[in-house]
């Protein structure tokens, strides 16, 4: 049986039967039936954002809460463009999003009209994958394939361009049973082969080493737990990237914290010094990696990805294995029992105590003040008065806060932690909260921010309030560009050139004409009890958290250094990167 | 798709015929890549690699199959054993891209470009140019009094050696396609 409808009625069928109950939009011209479209029915929900950024940005964080994808619809033009930033954060971090756009119709395609922009073109290297559909029979087999695309293999963000008189004409609707999905069919199962020959290197490990990374999440709850059943099987050390935290928990016995730039001593001496180093979904970032040539020089390395350009981009890899992470991981189990369970006890336990002499460095430790609120103390006291709440998501925007919330926050579970990792979006923060707030509406959502940050897409409160979405924004506010300002410190000489925030709004005073409430807080005496309030407040806070404004965010692994010429405090950074390190970013 | 005679399976995943990819040295591939024939896919090849940056030494783009709508690709390039390998996988990621071979690893594949040669001239180097043409096999598919039109087909190294004879005698406008390549035997 087939039903003939309009292209726009097709759009909202399609989202219906893909499952899909929030969209995430801004409606203009080249959209318009659509919007007529979702104003006449109640399954699919729309959230009205403040700019097409924060939409992307939004459906971001309800991606990651959810582990479903999240759904963008915005017109033509502007609102294409305005969609960018957010496609690329979400390709970069492996994020599912499709981003439905509107498109001038297909007889003026080509002729600069009203709103006019080549949206598949600009977002040919921001997308998976993209489509301009120009046949409505066409229209609602391409949306079931993008939401195949956006979700399979390494997930990514997708757009679909759909010209207005294509909304507008009447076709026969597709539905998903019958759509003719692409031959693209990524290989989740891993060479057994291969996954023998790591675990034949697990059982004579004498320094091993988990690194696991954003893919872990991606795979879904499944890849956690089996993460955790292997990890506490073996007794071997785990340590995660910024995209990983929480796949294994903070409190888990094998856990070092993240590693990398701004990762802890214990766990980036441990990648240093390990002999078989297992990545499991994560990158090999330059975040992490430091000096590629000084990068963990006495290990064999096993890489499992699903994405076969990752494996043997940046770092050759000894145990290769393409494959997604749970099935693997299932595999490498079943192996590893059936082979008897074996590991180099005596040896991992020679290198656990090395790692606790590492731990003793106790790398996050910080001077804490009375007068002054360092940002570390804020984000520690968070911790405390919240850690207890099974449902708590975190969110940030980019910067130093990014960092210390990272190293100052523990994560129990997948999924509450939503930070932009690859492309470091500021702005991202705010929006993305909102996404998880729709997602879980009695969660604790958090997004802890700078001020820089989070007055670019500030706009989106009035989004939070419209929704009466109870989103919490706790500022460390130091008024400057921090992470900035410590980079200008160590390698341009202290000249601090444009990195301080001068004319900052009242943000006590923003909250209320937003129609929220605002905290200003400024004495570590008063912060509990601060921090109390925007918990216990019944709606969106906007927490103004004055903090020392020099702090610098450490341990740190300078641009251009391997992972065993870490600093640790003030003192050390005196020429600490040379000129070849100052290149790089 | 049998028609294509390419062999199945060979470089999709680069991670499980690992060379020694970590070396300095440059070498040249020919890479078949079957796309589907759809608006943009060339325009994702080619960003790919302006984007990465990677070198094209020459691509040449048509439909082979027109019931399934499947073009074939075949990009000439060079880098390092690690930056071939990559890729062929970043092609791989591709979603309308069904297949990337690398004919230089595969086995020596057959090359062949076609070019078309304007050649100017009269008396001696006319009759020269005319006896050259016939020892590399190249047709004359166009001539006036002045001038001649050479049609040649072979290696790219064959062309360029004929291109070389025909600059001193009057060589005004060249035209290649860039290189066809599939791989020998029956597989
Ligand atoms: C200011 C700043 C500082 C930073 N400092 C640090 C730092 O100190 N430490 C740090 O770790 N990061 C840091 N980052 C983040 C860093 O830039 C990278 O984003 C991050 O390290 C990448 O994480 P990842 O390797 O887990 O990869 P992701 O980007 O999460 O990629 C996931 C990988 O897993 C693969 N994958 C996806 N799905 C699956 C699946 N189902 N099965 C198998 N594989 C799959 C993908 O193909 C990909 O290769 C920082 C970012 C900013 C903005
Ligand atoms: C959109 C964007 N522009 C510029 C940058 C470069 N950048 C990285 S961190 C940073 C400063 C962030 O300041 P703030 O949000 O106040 O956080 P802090 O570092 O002070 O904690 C800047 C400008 C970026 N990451 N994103």
């Amino acid at each position: 049986m087939t039903r003939a409808m309009t292209g726009a009625k097709m759009v909202v069928q399609a989202l219906r039967d893909q499952g899909v109950d929030t969209v995430f939009g801004y409606p203009g011209g080249a959209v318009l039936p659509i919007y007529d479209e979702i104003f006449q029915q109640n399954d699919i929900r729309h959230i009205l954002v403040r700019h097409e950024q924060g939409a992307v940005h939004a459906a971001e964080g309800y991606a990651r809460a959810t582990g479903k994808p999240g759904v963008v619809l915005v017109t033509s033009g502007p609102g294409a463009t305005n969609s960018v930033t957010g496609l690329t954060d979400a390709l970069m971090d492996s994020i599912p999003i499709v981003v439905l756009t509107g498109q001038v119709p297909t007889f003026l395609i080509g002729s600069d009209a009203f709103q006019e922009a080549d949206t598949v073109g600009i977002t040919r290297a921001c997308t998976k994958h993209n489509w301009l559909v120009k046949d409505p029979a066409r229209l609602s087999g391409t949306i079931h394939e993008a939401f195949h695309v956006a979700t399979s293999g390494r997930p990514g963000p997708v757009l679909v361009d759909i010209p207005k008189d294509v909304q507008f004409a009447t076709e026969s609707y597709t539905p998903p049973s019958r759509a003719k999905l692409s031959h693209y069919q990524p290989q989740v199962k891993g060479d057994i082969e291969g996954i023998t020959d790591l675990v034949a290197a697990m059982e004579r490990a004498e320094r091993p080493v988990f690194y696991t990374g954003g893919g872990v999440i991606n795979s879904g709850p499944a890849a956690s737990q089996l993460l955790r059943e292997l990890v506490d099987a073996t007794g071997f050390p785990v340590t995660s990237t910024l995209m990983g935290l929480g796949a294994y928990p903070a409190s888990g016995e094998n856990w070092l914290g993240m590693l990398g730039m701004h990762g802890l001593y214990e766990a980036n001496l441990a990648m240093h010094g390990c002999d078989l180093m297992i990545n499991l979904g994560a990158r090999f970032d330059d975040r992490i990696t430091g000096r590629i040539d000084a990068f963990s020089p006495h290990s064999k390395k096993a890489h499992v990805d699903i994405d076969p350009s990752s494996i043997n981009k940046v770092v050759k890899t000894d145990f290769p294995i393409v494959g997604d992470i749970a099935h693997v991981l299932e595999d490498i189990l079943k192996v590893w029992k059936a082979r008897g369970r074996k590991v180099n006890r005596e040896a991992v336990a020679t290198w656990w105590s090395r790692i606790e002499e590492w731990r003793k460095v106790d790398c996050l430790r910080f001077k804490p003040s009375e007068k002054t609120i360092k940002p570390q103390h804020a984000l520690a006291r968070l911790e405390a008065l919240t850690k207890g709440r099974p449902d708590r998501y975190i969110c940030t925007e980019v910067g130093q806060h990014q960092m210390w919330a990272a190293q100052y926050m523990g994560f129990e579970a997948p999924n509450l932690w939503m930070t932009s990792g690859g492309l470091g979006t500021m702005g991202y923060g705010l929006p993305a909260s909102i996404g998880v707030q729709i997602a879980h509406p009695d969660a604790l959502v958090i997004n802890v921010a700078g001020e820089a940050s989070w007055l670019m897409n500030m706009q989106e409160m009035g989004t939070a309030v419209q929704y009466r979405l109870p989103v919490k924004q706790f500022i460390l506010n130091n008024e400057r560009l921090g992470m900035v300002r410590q980079w200008q410190e160590l390698l341009h000489g202290e000249r601090y050139s444009h990195s301080w925030s001068e004319a900052l709004p009242d943000f006590v005073k923003l909250a209320e004409a937003f129609g929220c409430k605002g905290i200003k807080c400024d004495d570590p005496a008063d912060l509990d009890d601060a921090i109390a309030e925007m918990l216990a407040y019944d709606g969106p806070v906007v927490f103004d958290c004055l903090v020392e404004k020099h702090e610098n965010c450490f341990p740190m692994i300078p641009s251009g250094k391997a992972h065993n010429e870490m600093l640790l405090g003030e003192a050390e950074t005196q020429g600490a990167i040379d000129e070849k390190g100052s290149v790089l970013v | 798709m049998s028609a294509l005679k390419i062999k199945k399976g060979s470089s999709k995943h680069s991670a499980y015929n690992l060379r020694p990819t970590f070396s300095d040295v440059q070498e040249r591939h020919t890479l078949a890549v079957l796309v589907d024939n759809e608006p943009g896919v060339l325009a994702r090849v080619i960003g790919l690699f302006s984007g990465r940056g990677y070198n094209i030494e020459s691509l040449t783009v048509a439909e082979v199959d027109h019931t399934g709508h499947l073009s074939r690709i075949t990009i000439v390039t060079t880098g390092t054993p690690q930056v071939i390998e990559q890729i062929k996988a970043q092609l791989g990621r591709i979603v309308p891209v069904h297949e990337v071979h690398d004919l230089t690893v595969e086995g020596h594949a057959v090359e062949r470009e076609l070019a078309l040669f304007k050649v100017a001239g009269q008396g001696e180097k006319r009759v020269e140019a005319l006896r050259l043409a016939d020892i590399f096999r190249a047709n004359v598919v166009d001539s006036t009094l002045e001038s001649f039109v050479f049609q040649i087909t072979g290696s790219p190294e064959k062309i360029d050696a004929f291109a070389e004879l025909m600059r001193p005698l009057g060589l005004i406008e060249m035209a290649r396609t860039g290189i066809a390549a599939l791989s020998r035997g029956a597989e």
